[in-house]
């Protein structure tokens, strides 16, 4: 240890005798560094984007059914809960946000066309926070409570339907009889949303008027939980299982939504496989610098020897010396990622591709993200993997027999 | 042999270790390479073969502007003559005429918002896999019986199966009530939850009784014998249609599908791009120190009488081996992968939650094919030699005499 400051100073010297090949070798490091980083953070982006969509339209962090309901999500299996009920067991239990909901198959009626959509009852005010519609750009208006007598419908589906703000349509869906279940309702707004999907799919009334065209007094079919981080929902789905028996179901969000759930899964697999195989594509080249580096100068290294410099000691600077050059590398390449992404996190619009995109459940834009994990991660695979790749060379110059070192031409 | 390409051979050869880790490189980034776009490319083969084959077909005729609206009254008048003419005008049996409505289906206990397909059984068991997919009962036999056939997931949540009867209603063309009560003859399983749930099947004749349709439909379905002829059996098809009428082709059909393959393939030919760079650095930084150590050597035989130029050349000559030999090895092992995997077939953890969203299977056979094998080999051998020019270029700048100095 005491030998470190000397051989550092040896380890950077020799790392600027060659410099040509010493800055290629960097730029190599750098690009590479730089890829790790930036490629992630765009996956990143994209895939934190489609969770949060998901989350926002489909089940909340946790969830709450009737057991049934999830295989069978008719209006029969409802929670055998009502909202009092749920109102004094949830209210104080700190979530950082709640709400119970009527979520049902249901045909919407025009004067001209019909369509299969999914009818949610809400309480637009506890939902306020975490919807996918963003209120302020509804055309016309959002709901304003859950006594609201209006329905919000997409922009794409009151196309379809040929209506708009201030026309009538009808709602069918059943009963708990299996009587049809109908009632006219006044389009009160169009919202827009960043897939033509959810356009499509979701027609929003409150959640009192749905209770009452469903007969269903005042129970739901779905409550919703919201913690603080969608990536750990295991506190909030303590305290929601805390407060209720096994007549409900509870589940997380990754088990309600297996698309989004595996997605995550397989992004981290995707980028530490993605971080080892652009090591190893450096690798070569890096085993490479150090190969010829020891072969330059085995005359040195006899010469060290013989003059009684410990064979650990040689070791010790070859490994210095690629560590030196890897840390230089990935200083340049983590800075260069920074400067790309930063720029970049205000969106990058790919709408040219959007109906494809809207196939992978991501949206037309894209919000690159920096993890600091991420940049650490890279930047440990490289460094670990390369203290791997150096040892052989290095482990080889310590192992000169002085003499024969020296006289080597 | 060739005095220059046995000095090639022979320099390369010098530094054997060093040679092989940057032939190393071409094998690991070739092998990745090959069997990364195989894969890739199979996958897009059978997404949109699987896509395609559910209802799109190749190409639709339809009204102008049903693609987007999908509306009742948007529709091809007289489809079944349409539908037969073309297969006469085309001499392929796998034209199939369709009528779709929205309608809402009711059992004892349940009733769903489904879309209806009116379909032609003769001819639709040529263009959709649906009528090969039924589990339970059989297909339609008939096409004015009031029969109808349904997904497995629709089943079970409307609690029926074969032999019960639904109700159905809906509006028909000229805007009026429509109601019917159809019996359940099959029950399909397609594998994708948005079919099985909301999709219905009745004969055509029948679904133009309940729906008031006056012998007319929404579309007329083609399927080409293969993608490749897809084109040339547009046009045909476009030449015969009669007035008001359009031909989409399966990507303005399935914009989706096309554009998830794009954006698909440029992420990963970004990826592909910067193994290509790492490689040629790699290159790069063992041609520039073979020609730097040799700078002494240089300087005699060009004192000798040797042209800078043909310096050069050897240097070119030296990569272009290297580089071959990367080439042929990192095809190879690349193609066996694939083959292994084509075989085998390939699968990981969490594929088939994802893959279901793009109607794929939870295993995937790569197929290997010559291009696909190449491909990837050639760019990493182009980059390979263009690394090479600035090292071979430094030669032309060499003094005999000076270069003769150094040590």
């Amino acid at each position: 240890m005491r030998m470190l400051p000397v051989l550092s100073r040896l380890a950077w010297r020799y790392l600027w005798r060659n410099h040509r090949r010493t800055l290629v070798m960097l730029s190599a490091i750098s690009i590479g560094a730089w890829a790790m980083i930036f490629m992630t953070a765009l996956t990143r982006g994209m895939v934190d984007q489609m969770v949060s969509d998901g989350i926002s339209v489909l089940p909340g962090h946790v969830q709450l059914h009737n057991p049934d309901y999830l295989d069978d999500p008719s209006i029969t299996n409802r929670v055998n809960l009502t909202d009092a009920e749920l109102e004094s067991r949830f209210a104080d239990a700190g979530f950082a946000a709640w709400a119970s909901r009527v979520r049902v198959p249901a045909v919407i009626t025009s004067e001209r066309e019909s369509r299969g959509v999914t009818l949610l009852g809400i309480d637009p005010v506890a939902e306020r926070d975490f919807s996918f519609v963003d209120y302020a750009e509804v055309e016309g208006r959002f709901l304003e409570s859950a006594a609201d007598n209006g329905v919000v419908i997409g922009a794409k589906l009151a196309d379809t339907l040929e209506t708009e703000v201030g026309k009538r349509i009808v709602l069918m869906s059943q009963d708990p009889d299996n009587e049809i279940a109908d009632r006219g309702f006044r389009v009160v707004g169009l919202f827009h949303a960043d897939m033509e999907t959810y356009e499509e799919t979701y027609a929003f009334i409150g959640k009192e008027a749905a209770q009452k065209m469903l007969r269903i007094g005042n129970t739901t079919t779905e409550v919703v939980f919201f913690g603080d981080d969608y990536r750990n929902v295991e506190p909030t789905y303590e305290k929601v299982i805390a407060e209720v028996d096994d007549s409900v179901r509870v589940s997380r969000w990754t088990e309600v939504d297996t698309y989004l759930g595996t997605m995550l899964g397989v992004m981290d697999g995707f980028v530490l496989i993605w971080f080892v195989v652009i090591f190893l594509a450096l690798s070569f080249g890096l085993v490479n610098t150090l190969v010829m580096a020891v072969f330059e100068r085995v005359r040195e290294i006899g010469l060290m020897l013989a003059l009684g410099m410990k064979p650990a000691s040689i070791l010790g600077q070859i490994i210095l010396e690629s560590m030196m050059l890897l840390s230089v590398g990935l200083l340049i390449g983590d800075t260069l990622a920074w400067l790309t992404v930063k720029p970049l996190e205000s969106g990058i619009d790919i709408s040219v591709v959007a109906e494809g995109m809207e196939m992978f459940g991501a949206s037309s834009m894209l919000y690159p993200k920096l993890y600091m994990g991420d940049v650490v991660l890279s930047n440990v695979v490289v460094l670990v993997l390369g203290f791997l790749a150096s040892l052989s060379p290095a482990w080889r110059a310590s192992r000169y027999e002085p003499v024969e070192a020296i006289t080597k031409v | 042999m060739n005095i220059v390409l046995r000095l090639a051979w022979r320099n390369l050869w010098r530094h054997a270790r060093r040679t092989w880790l940057t032939i190393g490189a071409m094998v690991f980034s070739n092998t990745l390479l090959v069997f990364m776009i195989s894969f890739q490319f199979s996958m897009y083969g059978l997404m949109i073969d699987n896509t395609l084959q559910v209802f799109s077909g190749h190409m639709q005729v339809q009204a102008p502007g049903y693609k987007d609206d999908q509306k009742m009254r948007q529709v091809v008048p007289d489809v079944q003559s349409l539908a037969n003419q073309l297969r006469g005008e085309l001499g392929i049996e796998t034209v199939a005429a369709r009528g779709w409505s929205f309608g809402l289906a009711s059992s004892e206990e349940r009733s769903y918002g489904i879309g209806i397909y009116g379909v032609e059984p003769a001819f639709e068991v040529n263009v959709s896999n649906i009528p090969g997919l039924i589990k339970d009962g059989q297909y339609f036999e008939s096409t004015d019986a009031l029969e109808i056939v349904i997904g497995t997931m629709l089943a079970r949540n409307l609690r029926v199966g074969v032999g019960d009867e639904l109700t159905l209603l809906g509006s028909g063309l000229d805007g009026s009530f429509a109601a019917a009560v159809v019996t359940i003859v099959g029950i399909f399983d397609s594998g994708v939850k948005e079919i099985d749930r909301n999709i219905a099947e009745m004969p055509l004749g029948a679904f133009q009784e309940v729906f008031y349709m006056n012998g007319a439909g929404h579309q007329v379905v083609i399927l080409a014998p293969t993608l490749d002829d897809a084109p040339a059996v547009h046009q045909q098809v476009a030449a015969a249609l009669p007035e008001g009428l359009v031909v989409h082709d399966w990507d303005a059909l399935q914009p989706g599908l096309k554009q998830a393959i794009q954006a698909d393939i440029s992420s990963a030919f970004f990826m592909y791009g910067i193994l290509v760079i790492l490689v040629a650095f790699s290159v790069l930084n063992t041609q520039l120190m073979s020609v730097l150590e040799r700078t002494h050597e240089f300087g005699v035989v060009m004192a000798l009488g040797m042209k800078p130029g043909r310096l050069g050349r050897l240097v070119m000559l030296e990569t272009t081996m290297m580089g071959l030999i990367g080439f042929i090895l990192g095809a190879a092992a690349g193609a066996l992968l694939t083959y292994w995997f084509s075989v085998n077939g390939l699968s990981y953890p969490g594929m088939e939650e994802m893959a279901a969203n793009f109607n794929l299977p939870g295993r995937v056979y790569p197929q290997v094919s010559w291009l696909r094998t190449a491909f990837g080999p050639a760019v990493v051998f182009l980059f390979t030699l263009l690394a090479a020019v600035y090292p071979a270029w430094r030669l032309r700048r060499l003094h005999p005499v000076e270069a003769m100095r150094t040590l």
